[in-house]
């Protein structure tokens, strides 16, 4: 990035954000913000819900995305929004037995989704449990920190969106921008939510987290392959989580999430749940199955299993 | 039209007039929300992050104050049933400044959210038909209809009566009676509904229980009406209103009973999570013990414990109720009682430990208690301008001028000391045996 470029970078983020600062508390703030960024700041201002968007609305949206992710992270950016396939629901298996809590899913999960360094945001939680206790979790360690993983006498449970059948998150929403697609990935529209947060108190996995600074993602690593309710970059204030990597399971043929195609052990399986052939219809039928939390009837699509 | 228009100047000629007291509150409580506005304006600037909250306590400072003013509001309605329903004069003359409190809390709750969101310049997607709320399904789609429904149906009777007033008219009773009857089931409504908005979530065990509700109605019947007896004092003090002191005494009685119910059911609570001692239990332990080394919040709570105790044995006894000095004491035990009861040590527990039994520590930061200060001055400086106009309307001291044009100030200042108390005690007596 040239530093012309980087400059003008920076007065049209300036600019863009004092003008959404004037208008939130009308404090005029307001500074004319060049032609160009004027029509883009306006543009996402009055963006409708992502549902509601034509088909040429939503292509001018995924147009100004590009164009504005493109020029911020000095490489073409591409925003897909590839719907589910038919016949497709997702399920994941972890299997508790083998994960070693290596933390290896957690950082290839930020690499992948473009979540923010600093502050760090993790769409994975590995919690080290004691063995004799179970999964107890009110002895849970959340940030163990041995030389060497596995330590003994301990297990390790991940946690990240568990995709609820019946998601108490999405309910709560004032104005659904988050929603549960057909496929089953529980996803966010960061352009419409308001960023009250009243999903994360009502969901039971922590699995929901929010933009509380502006995000920061190094250009040399942000991916640049992203889908608009999926990994694409976020602003501050809002809530962002997991969708089982939506921009890679959705393509056809499909590929792995990242945190299930990093694990060197083969704790973590994903795969579609309608079909009867599915390793994951082999683990639910075969295997000794539990999903977190049953008793609140969120009917997680996230199974945790014990292999050996 | 131009009658309104009349109305409106001479209330911008009266509120610029008063005592030296009343500038300089007025100018303190401009100065704290100057600094509200400069501390908003970082947080805008840099988001939430320089708030305490994080992933694991989501909700914080502002939330709390958010709850505990719905609290405040929703109390207006004790003064309105006993005026309006029971038609008892004594509190009928004093009502409209319940509604004055109400209008003012729920500008300080719409506030608080407001900056509690990550996106306030989006509120618009609340809008229906504009946006999407999503009504029926999300209890804070209900709580943004029922606080904007009570705001404006508080705003209008206060507003039409004083205005009647104002123009010597006599308000339209078919006009009042039935938006005051609303009142009443709205002053519930939002109550309960921000209890639900709690309430409903089953990730958390603490304010997932069925007693939420109740507990909420009880412990606004304290810290509202409190509050209204310390203005009723100090506008007796410092107005020529009058208010008689079985008004007051009306109102510290219904205080008692609500804390008894309060602490009845807050009893109910801690009996069940104590004795079943299921891993439930965790949050209720975080409050009033420390969990695991950590106990923020033990000290305040039991300063509210103590508070609210000692505020209720201080209402049920007649001696102590009926004396002024103790009846105050009691009056502020019971607001900060409840504040911290019903603020942090309702919202806080509900995120600690968290759903992944991580516990994080809150404390709000500078940011937030800057920002709240400047919230709490805004509500305050709403609630004097109203009482400024309001207290002269009712005492006849600015109505309109004899051309039936311009506007009558018979009451330059505000905010006088009074010694009238010989005034009040005959207006007592004759009160007493008018009816």
């Amino acid at each position: 990035m040239s530093d012309t470029k980087k400059c003008d970078h920076h007065v049209l983020h300036k600019s863009r954000r004092k003008v959404l600062k004037g208008l939130a508390a009308g404090i005029g703030l307001i500074v004319l913000p060049g032609r160009e960024a004027s029509a883009s700041v306006w543009e996402s201002f009055f963006q409708k819900h992502f549902r509601e968007l034509s088909r040429d609305e939503l292509k001018d949206v995924i147009k100004r995305l590009e164009r504005d992710y493109s020029k911020q992270y000095a490489k073409q950016v591409t925003v897909k929004t590839t719907p589910p396939i038919e016949g497709v629901r997702y399920g994941y298996g972890l299997d508790l037995s083998r994960c070693i809590g290596c933390r290896r899913c957690v950082y290839a999960c930020v690499g992948e989704n473009n979540q923010s360094r600093d502050p760090q945001i993790h769409w994975i939680r590995v919690m080290q449990l004691d063995k004799e206790k179970g999964v107890d979790l009110s002895h849970a360690e959340h940030y163990y920190n041995p030389v060497e993983v596995p330590e003994k006498g301990h297990f390790y449970m991940p946690v990240q969106c568990q995709q609820c059948e019946k998601p108490p998150c999405t309910k709560v929403c004032p104005v659904q921008a988050t929603w549960k697609e057909n496929d089953g990935i529980v996803v966010v529209d960061y352009n419409w939510c308001i960023g009250c947060r009243y999903c994360m108190a009502a969901c039971p996995y922590g699995a929901r987290h929010f933009n509380w600074g502006k995000p920061k993602l190094p250009s040399n690593e942000m991916n640049p392959n992203t889908h608009y309710l999926g990994n694409r970059p976020r602003p501050k204030g809002v809530v962002e989580k997991c969708t089982f990597c939506i921009q890679r399971t959705r393509e056809q043929p499909g590929r792995y999430p990242a945190c299930a195609e990093i694990c060197p052990v083969g704790a973590r399986k994903f795969g579609n749940l309608l079909d009867p052939g599915s390793e994951m219809r082999y683990l639910i039928e075969n295997k000794r199955v539990f999903i977190f939390k049953e008793d609140l009837n969120t009917q997680p699509k996230f199974y945790y299993f014990y292999a050996t | 039209m131009s009658n309104i228009w009349h109305f409106l100047k001479g209330t911008l000629i009266l509120v610029t007039k008063g005592s030296k007291a009343y500038y300089s509150w007025v100018l303190f409580l401009l100065t704290l929300m100057v600094i509200g506005a400069v501390a908003y304006i970082q947080q805008l600037n840099e988001g939430l992050i320089v708030t305490s909250m994080r992933d694991q306590v989501s909700w914080g400072f502002y939330i709390s104050n958010f709850t505990f003013l719905v609290g405040v509001a929703a109390a207006a309605v004790l003064l309105v049933i006993p005026a309006y329903v029971y038609h008892w004069k004594p509190i009928k003359e004093i009502a409209v400044l319940g509604e004055l409190l109400a209008i003012s809390a729920i500008v300080m709750c719409l506030l608080f959210v407001t900056v509690d969101i990550g996106h306030p310049e989006r509120f618009w997607h609340l809008i229906p038909k504009i946006g999407i709320l999503n009504f029926p399904q999300s209890l804070l789609a209900w709580d943004v209809v029922v606080l904007n429904t009570y705001l404006a149906i508080n705003l209008t009777i206060a507003i039409y009566i004083l205005y009647s007033l104002y123009y010597k008219r006599e308000p339209n009773k078919s006009f009042t009676t039935p938006l005051l009857l609303l009142s009443i089931p709205s002053a519930i409504s939002i109550h309960t509904v921000t209890a639900f908005l709690y309430n409903g979530l089953g990730a958390r065990p603490f304010w997932n229980s069925s007693i939420l509700v109740p507990r909420f109605l009880a412990s606004a019947f304290c810290s509202g009406p409190a509050f209204m007896i310390i203005i009723f004092f100090l506008v007796r003090k410092y107005t020529k209103f009058k208010i008689e002191d079985k008004a007051i005494q009306k109102v510290a009685e219904l205080i008692a009973y609500a804390m008894f119910i309060n602490l009845l059911l807050l009893g109910a609570e801690l009996f069940k999570e104590y004795y079943t001692a299921s891993a439930h239990l965790a949050p209720v332990q975080y409050l009033f013990e420390g969990l695991h080394g950590h106990s923020a919040l033990v000290p305040w709570i039991w300063t509210a414990m103590i508070f609210n105790l000692t505020a209720f044995f201080i209402f049920l006894v007649p001696d102590t109720r009926r004396n002024n000095v103790t009846l105050i004491i009691g009056c502020f035990l019971v607001f900060i009682g409840v504040y911290i009861e019903k603020g942090m040590g309702l919202v806080i527990p509900g995120f600690i430990p968290d759903v992944l039994h991580e516990i994080y520590e809150y404390a709000p930061s500078s940011i937030e208690l800057l920002l709240s200060m400047g919230i709490w001055a805004t509500g305050l400086f709403v609630f004097t301008m109203l009482l400024r106009v309001a207290i002269p309307i009712m005492n006849g001291d600015f109505h309109v001028a004899d051309d039936g044009v311009g506007s009558y100030i018979g009451d330059e200042l505000f905010l006088v000391k009074q010694d009238s108390k010989e005034e009040i005690e005959t207006g007592v007596l004759v009160d007493e045996y008018a009816e």
